[in-house]
C-alpha cells in the first residue's frame, strides 16, 4: 500500500463521519452564522430615529401648557411627542413605551413653568431624551443660538458587528478545535475503535494527522463561509493584511485542536471530556472579549486574560480587520497561540492513552 | 511443531486495593494451522491474557511470543501478520461496509482486496451500508471482514459468537473454518461449550487466571471417566435418604455431584449403571422423580473441575 494510504482513508473517513450527521453539519456551520446574524440585527447602530416623550396633561400647567411645550419641543426633529395624564404617562415609562416623562410645573414665584423629569439614569435612551429634551426647551427659548455643525464617523471597522465578528470566528474556532478533536478521540475511545485501531499496523502519526487534516479542511470552510458572510451581510472588511488574519485563524484553529487533544488524551467517558472542555471554555467565554472588550476587567488580571488563547487571537484578529494590522503588529499574540499549540500537542502526544 | 503463539509464566496484575490478579501464571503453546480456544467463564483471564498476547495490554511479567516475534522488538512486524477481532468493538457507523473494510485494509502493507474480504464474511449485499444498519451478526462479520483484510496468518477473535442468533452463529463458524482450512491458525474465546467442541482442534480452560484443563475437546471429556451424563433427581420427601458417598460406588461412574437438587454421575457404561441405580433406590428405597442421560460435553467437564457453570455470574446474557 502507499505510503500515504492510510493517511488519507482516515481523513476521508473522518470528512464521511461529519457530513453524513447532518446536525453536526448545522452546529458547525449553519449556528455561528445564525448568531452572527442575529447579534449583528440586535447590535447594528444605526443612527438614533426617534425619541419617544410624554408629556403629562393633568399637571399644574394642565392642557394648554402641555399642548404648548409638545410645539417648543417640535424644533427637534427626532423628538416624538404624545400627551396623556400623569398615570398613564408613569406607566408607559415603567414598560419602557416611552423614554422620558416631561410634566410642566407652575411655580409659586417663577415667571415660567418648570419642567419636572421622570428619568431613569440606567437608562442610556433616556438619559440622551433628557439632554434633548433640555436642549430643545433651551432652543425654543433662544432661537438666536447658531446650530453647530455635526459630521458623523461612517467607516467601516469602528461598529459593534466588526468587533463581533472577530469573536465569533474565535469561539468557532475554539469550539471546533476542542470538540472537533476532543470529543472524536473520546468517542473513538469509549466504542474501542482505538484499541481497535492500536491491534493493527496503523502509524500512530497518520491518525493523529488525519484528525489535524480534518479539522483543518473543517476549518477552511468553517472561516470562507462566516467571513463571506460577514463581508457581504454586514461590510465587514479586513482592513490590515488578510494573509496575517488568515495565519492567526490557523494558528488559533492548530492551538485549540491541540488543546482539544489534550484533553481528551486520557478521558475514559464522554461526561469527562464535556465537563473539561466546558470547564476550559466557559471561562474564555467570559474574560476574551467575544462579545464585550475584555480591558473592563480588573486590571491586575489582564496579564492572565492576554494570555490566554482566545484572548490572544480575537486581539489578534481584531488588530488586523479593525486597526490595519499586519504580521508584525500580531507578533506577541501570536507567539502565544503557538506555545499553546506546541505545549498541548507535546502533552498530549506524551499522555496519550489509546486503550 | 511449529509455534504460532508461545506464553511462559503469563502473570497480569491490575493495581487497585486489593490488587486484582487477572493472570496468575499462565503457559500456552498454540501450533501454527489449529484452532484453539479460551474456554472460561467471564472474569477467568480469558480476555486479559489474549489482549496480551495480542499486544494491547503489557504483562505484569512472562514472556510471550507471537510467530516467533517479541512484541518489544518487533511489534510492527506482528501487527502485520495477525489479524483481531476485539469484544465489542464499535465500528463508525456512518461509514459503509465497504468504506470500512477499505480503511482497514490501508492499515496493512499487504493483503487481500476489501471486496474479497467482505466476500469472505457473505456481506457483499451490504457493501454499500452504512455500519449503523447492520444487524449484531453483520457487524460481527465486518468485525471479522476487517481482520481478514491484512491477510494475517494468526486470527484472534474475541468471544465471536456472544449475543448472536444461532444462524449468524453458524455462519461465523463457517467463516473461521475456512480460514483455518487454508492452514492459518486462529485463537478464540468463548464460553459456549458448543462452539468450543465444534471449531476447536485444542482447548484451555481457563479459571482464575490460570489453565485448569488442556487438551482436545474429547481429551477433556475423556478425563472426565466417562462421556456419559446421567441426570435424576428423586421425591422431594427422600431426597435425604440418597448419599452422594454410595452413588461414587456404582459401577462405571466415575464422578458423582449434587447440583442444584439434582445428581449427576458421570459414567463410561448407562447400560451397567442404570440397572445398578435402579436396585441402589429401590433398597433404600427413594422414589424416583426424574432420570435423563446424554453425551458429556466441556461444560461437564468445566462444572467438574471447578464446581461451577461456566455461565455463572454472566451478565451479559
Amino acid at each position: 500500500m502507499n505510503r500515504y494510504a492510510a493517511l488519507m482513508q482516515l481523513t476521508l473517513a473522518r470528512f464521511r463521519e461529519f457530513y453524513r450527521e447532518p446536525a453536526a453539519v448545522f452546529w458547525v456551520y449553519g449556528f455561528p452564522l445564525i448568531l452572527a446574524v442575529a447579534l449583528g440585527v440586535a447590535f447594528r447602530e444605526r443612527p438614533v430615529e426617534r425619541i419617544r416623550i410624554d408629556i403629562a396633561n393633568d399637571g399644574s400647567g394642565g392642557t394648554a401648557l402641555a399642548e404648548a411645550w409638545k410645539l417648543r419641543l417640535a424644533t427637534d426633529k427626532k423628538l416624538e411627542v404624545t400627551l396623556h395624564d400623569r398615570e398613564t404617562c408613569q406607566k408607559r415609562f415603567r414598560t419602557a413605551k416611552t423614554d422620558l416623562v416631561v410634566t410642566p410645573v407652575s411655580v409659586d414665584g417663577k415667571s415660567v413653568p418648570v419642567p419636572e423629569y421622570l428619568s431613569e439614569p440606567n437608562r442610556p435612551e433616556s438619559v440622551l431624551a433628557l439632554g434633548a429634551v433640555e436642549v430643545a426647551l433651551i432652543r425654543s427659548d433662544h432661537p438666536e443660538i447658531p446650530i453647530p455643525k455635526v459630521s458623523t464617523i461612517e467607516e467601516p471597522g469602528g461598529r459593534y458587528i466588526d468587533f463581533l465578528i472577530p469573536g465569533l470566528i474565535g469561539i468557532n474556532l475554539m469550539g471546533g478545535g476542542l470538540f472537533g478533536i476532543g470529543f472524536v478521540i473520546v468517542d473513538m475511545r469509549v466504542r474501542k475503535l482505538l484499541k481497535r485501531f492500536l491491534a493493527t499496523p496503523m502509524r500512530k502519526s497518520d491518525f493523529l494527522i488525519s484528525l489535524m487534516l480534518s479539522r483543518l479542511l473543517f476549518m477552511t470552510i468553517e472561516m470562507i463561509f462566516l467571513v463571506t458572510f460577514a463581508y457581504f451581510a454586514f461590510g465587514v472588511k479586513i482592513q490590515g493584511n488578510p494573509i496575517a488574519y488568515a495565519a492567526m485563524i490557523l494558528l488559533g484553529g492548530m492551538a485549540f485542536a491541540g488543546i482539544g487533544l489534550l484533553l481528551a488524551c486520557r478521558a475514559k467517558t464522554i461526561e469527562t471530556v464535556s465537563g473539561m472542555m466546558n470547564a476550559v471554555m466557559l471561562p474564555m467565554y467570559v474574560v476574551s472579549g467575544v462579545f464585550f472588550a475584555s480591558d473592563r476587567f480588573p486590571e491586575i488580571v489582564q496579564p492572565i486574560i492576554k494570555a490566554l488563547p482566545l484572548t490572544a487571537l480575537i486581539d489578534a484578529l481584531r488588530a488586523i480587520a479593525n486597526e490595519g494590522a499586519g504580521f508584525a503588529e500580531v507578533a506577541l499574540p501570536a507567539a502565544t497561540l503557538a506555545a499553546w499549540g506546541i505545549m498541548s500537542f507535546t502533552l498530549a502526544m506524551r499522555w496519550f492513552r489509546w486503550n | 511443531m511449529t509455534l504460532a503463539i508461545r506464553c511462559r509464566d503469563l502473570v497480569k496484575t491490575y493495581p487497585g486495593k486489593p490488587p486484582v490478579e487477572a493472570v496468575r501464571g499462565l503457559d500456552i503453546d498454540v501450533a501454527v494451522g489449529e484452532c484453539f480456544g479460551l474456554l472460561g467463564p467471564n472474569g477467568a483471564g480469558k480476555t486479559t491474557t489474549l489482549e496480551i498476547v495480542e499486544g494491547l495490554l503489557d504483562a505484569t511479567s512472562g514472556d510471550v511470543e507471537v510467530l516467533g516475534l517479541k512484541w518489544k522488538t518487533d511489534a510492527t512486524a506482528i501487527r502485520s501478520r495477525i489479524g483481531i477481532s476485539l469484544q465489542e468493538t464499535k465500528l463508525a457507523d456512518k461509514l459503509t461496509v465497504r468504506e470500512t473494510v477499505v480503511l482497514f485494509r490501508s492499515f496493512y502493507p499487504n493483503g487481500r482486496t476489501p471486496d474479497a474480504a467482505i466476500a469472505a464474511v457473505s456481506l457483499e449485499e451490504k457493501a454499500n451500508s452504512y455500519v449503523v444498519k447492520l444487524s449484531g451478526g453483520q457487524r460481527q462479520r465486518l468485525a471479522v471482514a476487517c481482520a481478514l483484510v491484512g491477510e494475517p496468518e494468526l486470527l484472534f477473535l474475541d468471544e465471536p459468537t456472544t449475543g448472536l442468533d444461532p444462524q449468524s452463529r453458524r455462519q461465523l463458524w463457517d467463516v473461521i473454518r475456512e480460514f483455518k482450512n487454508m492452514g492459518r491458525t486462529v485463537v478464540l474465546t468463548t464460553h459456549y461449550m458448543d462452539e468450543a467442541e465444534r471449531l476447536c482442534d485444542r482447548v484451555a480452560v481457563i479459571d482464575q487466571g490460570k489453565v485448569i484443563s488442556l487438551g482436545t475437546p474429547a481429551e477433556l471429556i475423556n478425563r472426565l471417566g466417562g462421556e456419559h451424563v446421567l441426570e435424576f433427581a428423586v421425591q422431594e420427601a427422600d431426597r435425604a435418604k440418597l448419599k452422594l458417598e454410595s452413588l461414587k460406588r456404582l459401577p462405571s461412574v466415575s464422578n458423582a455431584t449434587e447440583q442444584a437438587g439434582e445428581w449427576v454421575l458421570a459414567l463410561s457404561e448407562p447400560h451397567v449403571t442404570i440397572p445398578a441405580l435402579m436396585d441402589h433406590l429401590r433398597s433404600i428405597p427413594v422414589r424416583l422423580a426424574k432420570l435423563t442421560t446424554r453425551s458429556a460435553t466441556l461444560e461437564d467437564v468445566f462444572v467438574t473441575l471447578t464446581g461451577r457453570h461456566l455461565r455463572d455470574g454472566d451478565s451479559q446474557l
